[in-house]
């Protein structure tokens, strides 16, 4: 009766004993530093331009749309406050990991998914590596290190964008538009705006890797995965966060 | 689990009603078979008869779904991926496209084993330079040492198959498994590739099970020796029987069941529409 459950069950429960073994293998030799380094320099490094660009737009657009609202109640002066507190709460997270799962979980997928229809995950385990171990690993750690990074910058970028449209287009000074936005900031917010990198980094890495390493059925099966990657990725991103909101707003 | 050294007539690998189903459909149905150090095996079958599937069991990369598999005389059905690592350093494997890694140069895929295997069985690493030796040892061998710094993607289709083979015997290994080494070779290639493993086969007297759709490969695994004297693969005279030991089994697989095993005389007069398929296939 409830056969049409199977499949997305056992597939979670494939996705979750991946995940457990990646997770043991952190703390288990050997390590591969090199592997490490390489994604983070794919991951990091390679996502860095595209996630200043998007940074900055996203505080332009934000303090566009909002100088009008605030406008009406002649409150421009809070423009600094609404900026930082979305961005750093929200979008800073929520637009680098969406960002990032279309770029790396993409490219984790693809990667992997060709190296499993070409036998060469076989070969690995053949030839005495745990794949896990060498390939699932060293990108779950890049990411975890490197996604949170970004975020940082992301904000601080849209930041300064925010403040770009507010100097120029709304005559509110740089420097009160910077110290509003600096002290709205509470610890609650920061620790927010980390974890939930932190978090999305996890689901990318691992959802990436969970569907190139069980790719089948050929080059048309790599394109596949590729998608369902991209797609259940960001969608977990979107659940997470919704999840965690409700958590932090109450926090105080 | 203590390794016992292995006398030449010891079984290398056996099958025990081995059945595996991937999805609903069976890959291996009950699937039973033996070969002894030194022996050949060539399975021959048709495309997703389950010849890959019953190379992959022989080595732990696929689990059987009941039956047992018993590698060097040990039961390694049940064993973890762990315990695994240690038995699989004495297998040589050559997959069906190489399966070559495409990062990596064709000096780094050949150490790879080299590097690994070791490790991952606790052994200590041997050093850069002796590894470096046997890579290039091993790459004379197929005779593609200057291709050292090329990358996969760069070499043809014939050339990956001879990197795969160097891949698969630097560790010298008692036994080496073969799928599908000559698929998508035009035949002088193919051919080239098979002298190569009659070649290996008889120089380090190795065990080899070779997974073919051709029965030429077959056919020429049974009738000829690498004379190390001229360097050459030659027809063996029947009935110089002092190498008896290097004998070659055929063993025909339909839908994952093993539909004949004997030697290729046997193969040759099986009345099996199914089996005489392969045989006319190969000789006209």
């Amino acid at each position: 009766m409830l056969d049409f459950l199977k499949k997305p069950i056992e597939t979670f429960q494939d996705f979750l004993f991946l995940s457990g073994r990646a997770f043991r293998n952190i703390f288990r030799s050997p390590h591969y530093a090199d592997d490490i380094l390489l994604q983070m320099d794919a991951i990091g490094v390679g996502s860095l331009f595209i996630v200043l660009l998007i940074g900055f737009f996203s505080g332009v657009v934000m303090s566009l749309q909002m100088s009008r609202a605030l406008a009406t109640y002649g409150a421009q002066g809070k423009i600094g406050e609404i900026v930082s507190i979305t961005l750093v709460r929200e979008l800073g997270p929520v637009l680098t990991a969406v960002l990032v799962a279309g770029r790396n979980a993409s490219g984790i997928a693809s990667e992997l998914g060709s190296m499993k229809v070409t036998e060469q995950i076989d070969a690995m385990r053949a030839l005495g590596t745990d794949p896990i171990q060498k390939l699932v690993t060293p990108r779950l750690i890049a990411t975890a290190i490197v996604l949170p990074l970004l975020t940082i910058i992301a904000d601080f970028i849209g930041l300064i964008g925010g403040g770009f449209i507010a100097s120029t287009m709304m005559d509110i000074p740089f420097s009160q538009y910077w110290n509003s936005a600096w002290r709205t900031l509470e610890y609650n917010d920061l620790v927010q705006g980390l974890v939930k990198p932190f978090l999305f980094a996890i689901v990318i890495a691992l959802v990436g890797c969970f569907y190139g390493i069980t790719t089948s059925g050929g080059t048309q099966g790599v394109g596949r995965a590729t998608t369902k990657a991209v797609v259940v990725a960001s969608v977990w991103i979107f659940v997470i966060t919704s999840l965690l909101d409700p958590l932090f707003v109450n926090l105080k | 689990m203590p390794s016992v050294p292995m006398p030449q007539d010891t079984t290398v690998v056996r099958f025990e009603d081995v059945s595996l189903h991937y999805d609903e459909t069976p890959a291996l149905d009950h699937l039973s078979f033996s070969m002894k150090a030194g022996q050949t095996c060539v399975i021959l079958g048709a495309a997703g008869s389950g010849k890959t599937m019953l190379l992959k069991c022989t080595v732990g990369l696929a689990k059987p779904d009941t039956g047992h598999v018993f590698l060097f005389g040990r039961d390694v059905t049940a064993w973890t991926e762990n315990q695994m690592f240690d038995i699989r350093s004495k297998v040589g494997i050559l997959f069906q496209e190489g399966g070559l890694f495409d990062s990596l140069t064709v000096a780094e895929n050949v150490a790879y084993p080299l590097e690994n295997q070791r490790a991952a069985a606790g052994h200590p690493m041997p050093s850069p330079d002796e590894i470096m030796q046997r890579v290039r040892d091993s790459l004379r061998f197929v005779e593609l040492e200057h291709t050292l710094e090329k990358f996969p993607s760069e070499l043809s289709g014939g050339m990956r198959r001879r990197v795969g083979i160097a891949r698969a015997t630097v560790t010298a290994p008692p036994l080496v498994l073969y799928d599908s080494p000559t698929a998508g070779l035009d035949p002088i290639t193919a051919n080239t590739i098979i002298n190569l493993i009659i070649k290996e086969r008889d120089l380090r007297n190795t065990a080899a099970i070779m997974v073919t759709h051709r029965f030429l490969d077959g056919h020429l695994m049974a009738n000829f020796r690498y004379n190390p004297n001229n360097g050459n693969v030659e027809l063996h005279a029947k009935g110089q029987g002092e190498d008896s030991a290097v004998s070659t089994k055929f063993l025909v697989m339909k839908e994952g069941r093993l539909v004949f095993e004997g030697p290729e005389h046997e193969l040759l007069a099986s009345p099996d529409p199914y089996v005489q398929k392969f045989c006319r296939a190969g000789t006209s």
